[in-house]
């Protein structure tokens, strides 16, 4: 079947932080660029970003890259490249000015200098005291970035396909990357790309979790593309958690309730964390109270029907104080819990927040791919940035402040690198002749089921395995009938059927590509984090609790092909300074 | 498929935010009344939907009034929803 085709110089798929940053990049080169989004690009996910940016450019105390470096590998717990984390905190200053050049709103010092604000995990002198280095503005930083980079990249003239979903990649006999085939949701069509290089810039894969703090885009679809494309996916099993989510909704408790004196309890009305942490109790380190409150509901002292959440209780602070000290976490209790905190508990669980893993590149962006002696061989024509992407600068343990860093310099960087590829690569490669024919299979097969498997309710199993079995508390048993179980679920997920068969805007048929995307990050994390027998930043083994640097200093590969794991060392070289050596991680 | 159902299809993606928050609101404001929107309703629901995440979900709580009165209605089945 012939379908109809565009050709580029680059295609971007997403259209959020790290994509737009890429295109600005790009499009400002000169180059032909189209940037591809499921949604409008300001409404990309990075709009939720509140934090800030992490930048040691010392605006408040005396501050240094290096110490930024210092606080990212060690936050990483040892697992992050050290070549990529120094790249990235050098260049941080600069994205930064770049940014506030491109008319960032950011907030601002008495002197007109960038404020910084305060954020856990950030040190002067390698973790003497707390340094201020994240530059914010207000609490819409993501969504003034998204802003800013888009109208500079309708300035440059990028062009964006938005409501298109990407459905594959096209890989000819050397391997090279030489096209997209895309789905525009409006007429159905199904078109080919034929383009010198793709940039995958999709986010990340939260909603593989019951309880996630991911808007509903967060799909995979770039993770997806890429495993069926024959690229591995490396350290998967590493999602970082917030103890307390809305059980059910996922919208985030922040921890100045526990802070105010907010407590957790579980079915017993036991105050549980007096047995987990005698002296911090509630207020202990976020991964210490989330494994505690995933334990009490793994032992069956969970709340509720599915005795899946614990209780966050507040009313005995009085409404005074809730009302003075906590009016937006009230508002969120009664419209997302539909409980009122000054007289009732809100129902909380831990909740999946950011995927450290992805696909596997270099700092310049490139994907790599493990061949022959060489681990980390660049795949022509193919990239990814941001969180969809695995350089690896968060390692086993993202320190905040530093994902909107990542999509920044990554998105850049790449930029640069294909930009300079580009000029000595001018020729287009050509396509294979049935680059499109699996593609459109999978699409036939879903056009043609008339009957099949519910895409909701697939979905929904696929949720709440993946929680109860790879959630904060693991063992290796949990982890294994957690493999079973996912595969079976994938396999439904392969035969599912819709009803609605109209070719325009059928979100349906979206919903259940979105799907097929999801459950290959499933298998990954749960197989990947089954055969990592040691605890380290984000996984937890209850059965391995101690970090295993002999064994387990090195990033998981998971290929789809078999579901088979490989392994590739950890970077411990920076480019220019001495190697971090791995220590007990205390704070 | 009648044309309609299709622009209540097309309202039904563009529900998809980058906010959680705003993605379950919308979530339950369309289970409720979606199949029923007509005319009117059908464009300003279309508005709302233009506006950025933030400003969006701050209407939605009720923390700030929109400019144009005539949406108050239907943002009213939405912070109800």
């Amino acid at each position: 079947m012939a379908l109809p085709k565009q050709t580029f110089d680059a295609v971007i798929v997403g259209g959020g932080g790290s994509g737009l940053r890429a295109a600005l990049q790009l499009s400002e080169a000169g180059h032909h660029v189209a940037v591809f989004s499921k949604v409008f690009p300001t409404r990309s996910h990075t709009v939720a970003a509140q934090g800030g940016i992490g930048a040691s450019l010392g605006n408040m105390q005396e501050d240094h890259w290096l110490w930024h470096m210092y606080d990212t590998i060690k936050g990483s717990d040892y697992l992050g490249d050290q070549d990529a984390i120094e790249f990235m905190c050098r260049k941080a200053a600069e994205v930064v000015y770049e940014l506030e050049h491109f008319g960032m709103p950011f907030d601002r010092n008495a002197d007109g200098t960038i404020y910084q604000r305060p954020f856990g995990g950030h040190s002067q002198n390698f973790g003497e005291r707390p340094v201020q280095r994240a530059c914010a503005a207000a609490d819409r930083t993501g969504h003034a970035m998204l802003h800013t980079l888009y109208q500079r990249n309708v300035r440059a003239r990028c062009q964006f396909f938005v409501e298109w979903m990407a459905l594959d990649l096209i890989r000819d006999h050397e391997g090279a990357v030489v096209g997209l085939i895309a789905l525009e949701m409006e007429t159905g069509q199904v078109v080919i790309f034929q383009t010198k290089s793709v940039i995958l810039a999709t986010g990340g894969a939260g909603r593989i979790f019951q309880s996630s703090t991911n808007a509903f885009i967060n799909t995979g679809d770039g993770l997806g593309i890429a495993a069926r494309a024959g690229i591995p996916l490396e350290d998967m099993e590493f999602w970082q958690f917030h103890p307390t989510g809305v059980a059910g909704a996922g919208v985030l408790i922040t921890e100045g309730v526990r802070g105010e004196g907010g407590i957790l309890l579980n079915a017993q009305g036991e105050r549980f964390m007096e047995r987990y942490a005698p002296t911090m109790k509630d207020l202990a380190s976020r991964d210490v109270v989330s494994r505690a409150m995933d334990q009490e509901i793994k032992e069956g002292r969970g709340v509720g029907h599915e005795k899946d959440h614990v209780l966050l209780k507040l009313d005995h602070l009085g409404a005074e104080v809730i009302q003075k000290r906590l009016p937006g976490i009230r508002e969120i209790a009664l419209k997302f819990a539909n409980v009122d905190p000054i007289r009732e508990p809100i129902p909380v669980v831990p909740t999946c927040h950011y995927q450290m893993g992805g696909i596997p590149t270099n700092y310049y962006g490139q994907v790599v791919v493990p061949r022959g002696d060489n681990p980390a061989e660049p795949v022509p024509g193919l990239y990814a940035i941001g969180e969809c992407a695995c350089v690896s600068v968060h390692g086993a343990n993202r320190l905040g402040t530093n994902s909107l860093l990542d999509l920044l310099v990554f998105g850049k960087s790449a930029g640069d690198h294909l930009s300079q590829w580009l000029k000595g690569n001018p020729q287009q490669r050509d396509l294979p002749k049935d680059a499109a024919d699996r593609t459109l299979a999978r699409l036939d097969r879903l056009n043609q089921a008339t009957t099949g498997e519910n895409v909701a309710e697939v979905g929904l199993d696929m949720r709440r395995a993946v929680q109860q079995h790879a959630g904060v508390f693991r063992t290796g048993q949990l982890l294994s009938e957690g493999i079973d179980k996912i595969r079976v679920i994938a396999e439904r997920a392969r035969h599912t059927a819709i009803q609605d068969k109209s070719q325009v805007f059928n979100t349906a048929r979206i919903e259940a590509l979105e799907l097929e995307n999801l459950v290959i990050v499933a298998e990954a994390t749960l197989v990947s984090a089954e055969a990592r027998t040691e605890s380290r930043g984000a996984q937890a083994r209850d059965d391995f609790k101690e970090r295993d640097d002999r064994n387990w200093l090195k990033h998981s590969l998971w290929s789809m092909e078999g579901s088979r794991l490989h392994y590739k060392p950890v970077n411990l070289q920076p480019l220019t300074v001495e190697s971090f050596e791995p220590k007990v991680r205390v704070y | 498929m009648t044309g309609d159902d299709r622009a209540q299809e097309r309202l039904r993606w563009r529900s998809r935010r980058g906010l959680l928050e705003m993605d379950l609101i919308l979530q339950r404001f369309m289970a409720r009344h979606l199949a029923a929107l007509e005319g009117d309703d059908l464009i300003v629901y279309d508005r709302l939907l233009d506006l950025p995440d933030n400003d969006f979900l701050d209407l939605a709580m009720g923390r700030s009034e929109p400019e144009d009165p005539a949406w108050r209605p239907l943002l009213q089945k939405i912070r109800e929803s």
